[in-house]
């Protein structure tokens, strides 16, 4: 559906911004954002804290457009484009075609795109994450938790059936084996459309039915879909763990004071957004596929961010037990030294 | 057993919107006005539900101001065909489109998000119970009542018939056709507040999607009749909540998410019983 209105009041907050912009000599930088759009608690926003970042720290201007249809996000990188801006980036695998379009275009300006994968333009950096990594981190902590309460399933809901979807699923499921060879893990996607990912009536079924089948512990990977999964856990009384910013507190029931938030599953796109604006501002700018995982950090104030790991804090802290942060630890170090090839597929 | 309970749960469910705004589109077309701003008006109400009850504290607030919104968009659907004589269609689809703009315009103006949970829980009072499904049922029933057995229902289904007639007898057809596509907006506002203040206890954007159509289908299954289009709401329920159970044996959910469309394409063609709408469905009335 359209979001007229929205990319009505987007554009003339792109306009102001531009007027703003002009005066000075800063790194401009532009983002046209993703289904979900800003808001979402989740990818989007987490792009977007990532140009905060790059604006405190390394001084870049910038805007930002939230396209309504499908044919938007080429007209809204166009729009950045052609205003001569220095570096766009394109939130969510939905802007590939857009993307390459567009960059043939324009061959000074520099293009990312996040979750994409456009590897063979001079001037696109295709931005994307070993999710695989740090689902696996989850995966342990599902299973051990599932474990621990003398459970044995643990579940996965997926938002739209795709590959970047599988890598969540295929690193979740590792984990578990790794830490329970005999659980059984059960698997869901919301569907095979863009909406699955903004469906929580959907997710909240699914996270049902799987919890009629004795899932302990579901892990979503969906989107807006997943607040619908937290809400099955938190009426079922069954844990939940989020994805790609910290849901913890979506867990929490007030009234009881209990918490089924897990832990999250975080995928730091303000980690890759802020390294990739640090790079075109330094120069060293490169074009082709870079993946962000446990390895590439961000240091901001006195917080280190990760391009991906898990998600600790005042909700779950009771929750993970020394035992199960042991064996995460384990299993970190063996992935970066190389010695756990996680699967993603 | 209790597998076989779940998935009647989960029917049962998932029927409520599709039953809500179905009986809807019955009331607007068994008037003589198409409601395919249906979709739209159901967004407005998950979207109104949360907003008012978020910010009133009170989900029943919340509720009514759903069924309101959905009357609203209701009477300008209703100024635009009726008194205006536009194309039905056309205000429709405007009806959806500026909801899906609107809804996450204020969503950002008033929350700062496009992703607003539910405080607090809409009960029965004294219960744990949630309200809107029974009251479904009820609705239901008394559409059925409404529709057959009062003089109401005969004059609303008389200027969808034959306006002409209905004026000539002295019934004023632009009061009752307002009337019909105002009800509609309410009901399909009620099932936008189902889903985010019973079901999912959250307002997403864009999260009817494509409920409202559903809705349309199961009015058509179920030719226009209350029981007629409840059924078929809940046989699409079933579907669906079978659909999301047996996923991982095999069949692709692809073909279950087509089963509402495919069976109201055999209904319309004929196959399975004849289904006949109103035949001033659409058509906009001249007063001579």
């Amino acid at each position: 559906m359209h979001k007229k209105i929205v990319s009505i009041v987007c554009i003339a907050v792109f306009a102001v911004g531009l007027l703003g912009g002009a005066a000075q000599a800063k790194l401009r930088v532009g983002m046209v954002f993703d289904v979900g759009g800003k808001g979402d608690q989740s990818f989007n926003d987490s792009a977007f804290r990532g140009l905060q970042w790059a604006a405190k720290d390394l001084g870049i201007n910038h805007v930002e457009i939230e396209p309504g249809a499908d044919a938007d996000r080429e007209t809204g990188l166009r729009m950045i484009a052609s205003q001569g801006f220095d570096y766009v980036i394109g939130v969510g695998f939905l802007f590939e075609d857009a993307i390459r379009a567009v960059a043939d275009e324009f061959p000074d300006i520099k293009f990312g795109i996040v979750d994409g994968f456009v590897p063979d333009k001079p001037n696109v950096a295709s931005l994307r994450f070993r999710e695989q990594d740090g689902s696996f981190l989850v995966g342990i902590i599902a299973a051990m938790k599932a474990q621990a309460d003398g459970k044995d399933t643990v579940g996965f809901v997926g938002g739209m059936d795709i590959p970047l979807i599988h890598k969540f699923e295929a690193g979740y499921k590792a984990g578990v084996e790794y830490a329970c060879a005999d659980c059984k893990i059960l698997s869901d996607y919301a569907g095979s459309a863009p909406s699955a990912f903004a469906d929580p009536v959907k997710g909240k079924e699914l996270a049902l039915a799987q919890i009629d089948k004795g899932a302990y512990v579901i892990y979503h990977a969906s989107g807006l879909t997943g607040a619908g999964v937290y809400e099955a856990g938190k009426e079922r009384e069954v844990f939940v763990i989020g994805v790609d910013s910290n849901q913890n507190h979506l867990g929490y029931v007030e009234e009881t004071a209990d918490s089924f938030g897990l832990t999250s599953m975080l995928k730091q796109v303000d980690v890759a957004v802020y390294l990739s604006c640090k790079d075109v501002m330094d120069g060293s700018f490169e074009a082709g596929v870079r993946e962000f995982g446990l390895k590439d950090s961000v240091k901001i104030g006195s917080d280190t961010y990760r391009g991906v790991y898990f998600a600790i804090d005042e909700y779950n802290e009771d929750l993970l037990t020394q035992d199960i942060l042991d064996k995460v630890a384990e299993a970190e170090a063996k992935i970066i030294s190389g010695e756990i090839t996680v699967p993603s597929e | 057993m209790s597998g076989l309970y779940a998935i009647l749960a989960s029917a049962i469910r998932l029927a409520v919107p599709y039953t809500l705004a179905g009986l809807g589109g019955t009331y607007s077309e068994r008037s003589g006005v198409v409601n395919i701003g249906l979709e739209g008006m159901m967004l407005t109400g998950a979207f109104t539900a949360v907003a008012a009850a978020n910010l009133s504290g009170s989900p029943w607030l919340g509720l009514l101001a759903a069924i309101v919104a959905g009357m609203l968009l209701g009477f300008i659907h209703a100024i635009v065909c009726v008194s205006l004589k536009s194309n039905q269609i056309v205000s429709g689809v405007a009806i959806n489109i500026f909801a899906s703009g609107a809804t996450v315009f204020f969503s950002w103006l008033l929350f700062n998000l496009t992703q607003i949970q539910l405080e607090g829980k809409l009960v029965v009072p004294f219960t744990s119970l949630p309200p809107i499904l029974p009251l479904t049922v009820l609705i239901v029933i008394a559409s059925h009542v409404i529709l057959f057995k009062t003089t109401f229902g005969l004059r609303l289904r008389a200027v969808g018939e034959h306006p002409k007639a209905a004026d000539t007898l002295g019934i004023n057809v632009y009061k009752m056709r307002y009337m019909g596509v105002m009800i509609s907006g309410g009901l399909g506002g009620l099932a936008g507040a189902f889903l985010s203040l019973e079901h999912a206890h959250y307002f997403v954007k864009g999260m009817s999607g494509g409920k409202g159509f559903i809705g349309m289908a199961a009015m058509i299954f179920g030719k226009w009749t209350a029981f007629g289009t409840a059924g078929a709401g809940l046989l699409f329920g079933l579907g669906e909540a079978i659909s999301l159970r047996v996923s991982s044996v095999g069949i692709p959910p692809q073909f279950i998410d087509m089963i509402p469309y495919i069976l109201t394409m055999f209904v319309l063609a004929g196959v399975v019983g004849r289904a006949t709408a109103p035949a001033a469905d659409g058509i906009p009335y001249e007063k001579e």
